[in-house]
């Protein structure tokens, strides 16, 4: 029953933009954790997104119901992480001698978290969320009428 | 003696909605993959296949010229293995994805409305075999 793959599909989004909330959540409180140098300065981490592979389809590509057209074939396949990767932008470097961070010039480095961008992006997860999580309560109120077919 | 009960064309159009539905929660979950395609059914394409022998539809052979033509959409069934297609955005984004959220969300919600139109024809069917069973 390709019903059920609603879960799963709508299930990958949940995991990835929950893990997406995460890494924001890890940028904005390390936004002005500063080093000593650049090597060691907190970098902005992002998820990856990529489609997920065709698993849960295949299985239903061979049932007898599916027909002989290659249904589920393609099937839903979700959302997965590829992978986080970290922010290449500029480590931003202020001037603050009395810093017990700062160099020999004076200079502190920050780490390359724009703040407002997490922001936007925290937005864009959390819509993101709960469009997912409805989609599953709704898979599964489809779900139910289907099983109270002759009751009643 | 084998039950053979007579459903109609609503337990093959169910296939057709979940198979949508399926669909339109992967457009949904990767709203934010980027070079994504938002993907779809021609629900009226899939009912037009039906009457299509090459699929192996309800067609009916007519072996004396009296015989009547099927109506075009008379005992199709629907043929839940349509391809899928991909959406023409109306706002593609920079990064190559074609979803739009909102449009996705509605199209849903309009696809869940006929799939439980579907499930309750199907249960009225069920429930006038359960009528002449019991002998009402």
């Amino acid at each position: 029953m390709s019903l059920l793959n609603i879960f799963q599909i709508s299930g990958s989004g949940l995991t990835a933009q929950s893990l997406r909330m995460n890494t924001i959540a890890s940028n904005i409180s390390n936004a002005e954790a500063t080093a000593a140098s650049d090597d060691e300065v907190y970098r902005a981490r992002h998820p990856v997104f990529t489609t997920g592979e065709p698993q849960f389809g295949d299985v239903f590509a061979q049932s007898q119901f599916v027909g002989s057209a290659g249904f589920a074939a393609d099937a839903g396949q979700g959302v997965q992480v590829a992978g986080i990767v970290e922010s290449q932008a500029p480590l931003p470097k202020r001037y603050e001698p009395s810093h017990p961070m700062a160099d020999e010039q004076g200079y502190v480095t920050y780490p390359n978290v724009n703040v407002v961008e997490e922001m936007a992006d925290m937005i864009s997860a959390s819509r993101n969320y709960q469009t997912n999580a409805s989609l599953m309560d709704s898979g599964k109120k489809m779900m139910e009428s289907l099983l109270s077919i002759g009751q009643g | 003696m084998p039950l053979n009960l007579d459903l109609g064309i609503s337990a093959q159009a169910l296939q057709v909605r979940a198979r949508r539905a399926e669909l339109l929660a992967n457009n949904i979950a990767n709203a934010d993959t980027p070079g994504f395609k938002a993907q779809d059914i021609d629900f009226r394409e899939v009912l037009a296949q039906s009457n299509n022998p090459e699929f192996g539809a309800n067609q009916l052979a007519q072996t004396h010229s009296g015989h009547l033509d099927l109506p075009e959409f008379a005992g199709a069934g629907v043929l839940a293995g349509a391809g899928a297609q991909y959406r023409i955005p109306a706002q593609p984004a920079l990064d190559g994805n074609t979803v739009e959220a909102q449009m996705e969300r509605a199209e849903f919600a309009e696809n869940q409305l006929r799939y439980q139109a579907s499930v309750k024809f199907l249960d009225d069917r069920v429930q006038a075999y359960k009528r002449a069973f019991r002998g009402q």
